[in-house]
């Protein structure tokens, strides 16, 4: 084969090769992924069995905690729409009503199920205005 | 104070502005003294920002709450220590530090280089003011660090106590400081390419600072990971947080970009592809101070909202926009010297590392981008820590099966039999390690790490290989005796023998990861005093609670710590006692009531790890402080108007009945294999970093003689 044939031939394969791992990086990555959504987008438009990322305020006074079971309610990031969630699994240090939170999970019989483990708090956005607000 | 340091700031943003006007007017005119006049206005702009931030840490030090920084990020109790390091966990400060050490980095460099690169570093000395400027602006016209307080507060609100450990304090400014560097060589690259100097000299002037920026980048990264394992009471390293995934991918770019300048140097190749690294190196790395700063991702770094978002938005893009026009200018004067005579090459392996590390690279950015990328096209969604472990376990294999193949072959083209001279021992010694994993212990349960240790083994049998090659030649060529022999091949040659030793702490941590994440052993359980439980070859008694009042062992001046006696045994009947604790930090909320704030504040895991080269055993405790609620209450009620004093009594009963009659509390345990060898891994990564970029003695004496003859040559023409 001579030099030029054989360049083109190694750019080509090295370009298919290009476009199958983005390929393969678009398509896991959009099957794998889970849903970002508001307690109003669950309450109204859940579909069973699919998984969810719920993002939103946690209810002032709605935390209950039975021993390993953490029982709350999740509210809009500004409005009055909640749903109630059950957890269990490790409680993340700034957890805290009112404070921001995202959870994964299904949402069965009207309550948000979540994975062990799956509950992340956001870092008060500053630590003094997040005192003087709650 | 506060006046002079705003007034710094503006002068400052005058001065960047001039140094770039003024050696961008001198270079086109070639009028040597405005170059001159350009370059000094750096040094100048360097002491404004020192003179700001030692301006903010004496306000820091002193407590004074008519800044609205220390009042927001500081108390009277703070200890000392995080004091002094408060100023870079607030948007404000983390400005000043940017700005900061741009200024003195770009001051260094530009003396550096002051009797060379004539042609190149006036642009250079005008890209490093426009970003300088930049970050002035920034704080001038949005986030101002010295703005004040009409009122200054009596108390400042203290520092997060999730900040408050060492590694944290020290892993910001690390982060920055690799950011930052890489302006340097992105300074310098685009000088080369307005300039038309494409060849190696924009490289080797600032080829160390590349290497040293990408040093602190690496250990701001560890460090991070190591604040994450010992502080977050996860008990976790490495999450595929966006923030974590922006300082990785500067870091990766910045390592392609490291290994491809040295087929530039030496054959005069893939010139396009090292300009466009830098470029995207130096993109990133805004990329990750934006990340941080604006919270556009969810992550546990997003502080909220921030007000320079935009603005960061639009500086990014103008220097994408910019770089990259620049790239398309002058591709004409880029093209290679050479072309790839052989896949098996040093150079080949070169290039099929950056690509690796690139792909590795495109697929955290696009992970970490991915909850904007599915918005622009429909619903919101992201990807978690498995995605990214399943698309990332396989490229790191490539990679240290290339890191093991590279430093074997020769520039240029090597022979099949001089490639099997060099392979066999190597791959004996991977065969047998091989043999002894699957025969001698449990690591075939999990392919991926079994592949993970053969290639470390691989890797470090190569670089054993190198280094005893290299000293045996040198012994048969001057008789030296074996250290002797070993320390003057390092000396000889440090970027490259240094660059072993960094391979060798890469493929260890890499042993830690792959040991860690594939055989740890998780448990969370309810435990009341003298309850027992079992995991991963260890018994555990949790014996009794601790309550503890006015500091913890840590010092990070908690006022409350409850915590937990364990006690640990092994099978082989070694026991051990473990102190894990919950640090309790008091709210100014006064809604939770006078003694209740106490409890209700912010709250963190004071884990405790028994350390080992085997595995860690790492353990959390969270006490359930809702048991007290019914004290806590009628001391609220009761206690509400009681003096300082009768407080503390009145906390110290409460804690005392923590102490006597313990709820049940939740403990983690992670019995870990080998996680230690990811921090000593760092190490070594850490001392061959150090090996590459220290002046070598030849660099000494290039550089005298340099000298000497530019003073000579001055003195002729003045004769």
């Amino acid at each position: 084969m001579d030099p030029s044939r054989k360049r083109r031939l190694r750019l080509v394969l090295a370009l298919s090769v290009a476009v199958l791992l983005a390929g393969a990086l678009v398509y896991t990555s959009f099957s794998a992924s889970t849903r970002a959504s508001t307690p109003s987008d669950v309450v109204t438009s859940a579909e069973p069995g699919r998984s969810y990322e719920l993002t939103g305020k946690v209810v002032d006074g709605s935390v209950d905690r039975e021993g390993e079971r953490l029982r709350f309610e999740i509210r809009d990031r500004d409005g009055t729409t909640s749903v109630p969630v059950a957890y269990e699994g490790v409680i993340p240090d700034p957890f805290r009503e009112g404070r921001e939170v995202i959870v994964e999970g299904e949402l069965e019989r009207g309550t948000f199920v979540a994975e062990r483990d799956s509950l992340v708090t956001k870092c008060p956005s500053k630590f003094t205005k997040d005192e003087e607000s709650t | 104070m506060a006046g002079l340091g705003s007034a710094c700031l503006v002068v400052a943003l005058l001065t960047a502005g001039y140094a770039a006007a003024a050696s961008l007017y001198g270079a086109r005119t070639h009028k040597r003294a405005w170059v001159v006049s350009g370059r000094r206005a750096i040094y100048c702009l360097a002491g404004l920002t020192v003179t700001a931030t030692v301006v903010l840490q004496a306000a820091f030090l002193r407590s004074d709450f008519s800044f609205k920084l220390v009042a927001e990020g500081s108390s009277t109790d703070t200890p000392t220590f995080y004091k002094a390091t408060a100023m870079w966990a607030t948007q404000d400060g983390s400005l000043l530090l940017w700005a900061l050490l741009l200024s003195v980095f770009s001051s260094v460099v530009l003396f550096l280089t002051r009797r060379s690169l004539r042609e190149i570093a006036p642009y250079a000395t005008a890209v490093l003011g426009v970003v300088t400027a930049f970050f002035l602006l920034l704080m001038v016209g949005w986030e101002n660090p010295f703005t004040t307080l009409a009122v200054a507060p009596v108390e400042g609100a203290g520092l997060n106590p999730l900040l408050r450990h060492p590694a944290m304090m020290i892993h910001p400014p690390m982060l920055y400081t690799g950011y930052v560097g890489f302006a340097i060589p992105f300074a310098f690259a685009v000088g080369a390419l307005v300039t038309r100097n494409t060849g190696a000299d924009w490289i080797r002037a600032t080829r160390r600072f590349a290497l040293v920026a990408w040093t602190f980048l690496g250990t701001g990264i560890l460090l991070g990971a190591l604040w994450s394992y010992t502080e977050l009471g996860w008990g976790g390293y490495w999450a595929w947080d966006p923030v974590e995934n922006a300082s990785l991918m500067p870091w990766l770019t910045g390592t392609a970009f490291l290994h491809s300048v040295m087929v530039q140097e030496k054959r005069g190749m893939l010139r396009v592809w090292n300009v466009c690294l830098i470029v995207a190196t130096f993109v990133l790395a805004l990329v990750g101070t934006f990340l941080v700063r604006s919270g556009i991702l969810e992550s546990i770094h997003a502080f909220g909202a921030s007000t320079i978002g935009a603005q960061f938005l639009a500086f990014i893009a103008l220097v994408l926009v910019g770089s990259t026009a620049l790239v398309v200018w002058r591709l004409s004067d880029l093209r290679s010297e050479a072309r790839l005579d052989s896949l098996l090459s040093r150079e080949a392996f070169f290039l099929l590392n950056n690509l690796v590390l690139v792909a590795l690279c495109l697929v955290i950015f696009w992970g970490t981008f991915f909850p904007l990328i599915s918005d622009a096209v429909g619903a919101e969604a992201s990807v978690g820590p498995p995605w990214f472990n399943r698309l990332v376990t396989p490229l790191a294999l490539v990679l240290v099966l290339v890191m093991a193949i590279g430093p074997m072959v020769a520039w240029r083209r090597v022979t099949p039999a001089g490639l099997r001279r060099v392979v066999a021992i190597p791959a004996v010694v991977m065969l047998a390690v091989l043999v002894a994993l699957v025969a001698l212990t449990g690591a075939a349960e999990s392919v991926t790490a079994l592949i993970m240790f053969c290639l470390a083994a691989l890797v470090l049998a190569v670089v054993g290989q190198e280094l005893w090659r290299g000293a045996s030649a040198r012994r048969t060529m001057t008789g030296e005796a074996w250290p002797v022999a070993l320390g003057r091949l390092f000396g000889r040659n440090r970027r490259r023998y240094g660059g072993y030793v960094v391979h060798a702490g890469i493929v260890v941590l890499f042993l830690g990861v792959a040991g860690s994440s594939a055989f740890a052993e998780q448990t969370d359980s309810r435990l009341s005093p003298g309850d027992t439980l079992r995991t991963g070859g260890y018994t555990v008694t949790y014996e009794r609670a601790t309550a503890r009042l006015g500091g913890d062992g840590a010092g990070t001046g908690a006022p409350i710590s409850f915590g937990a006696v364990l006690r640990l045994r092994d099978d082989d009947g070694h026991e051990q006692v473990l102190h894990p604790a919950r640090n309790f930090y008091p709210t100014r909320d006064a809604s939770k009531g006078a003694i209740g704030r106490y409890f209700e504040g912010e709250a963190t895991s004071e884990v405790d790890v028994r350390w080992g080269l085997t595995r860690d055993f790492w353990t959390a405790v969270r006490p359930d402080v809702s048991a007290l609620d019914g004290p806590i209450r009628e001391a609220n009620a009761k206690f509400a108007d009681a003096g300082d004093e009768v407080q503390a009594v009145v906390i110290a009963a409460i804690a005392e009945r923590y102490r006597s009659q313990p709820p049940p509390a939740t403990f983690r345990t992670i019995v870990s294999p080998l996680v230690s060898w990811i921090w000593i891994g760092g190490g070594i990564f850490l001392l061959g970093a150090l090996i590459a970029a220290w002046p070598s003695p030849e660099a000494r004496v290039r550089r005298v003689r340099s000298l000497y003859k530019a003073r000579l040559g001055k003195e002729l023409s003045g004769a």
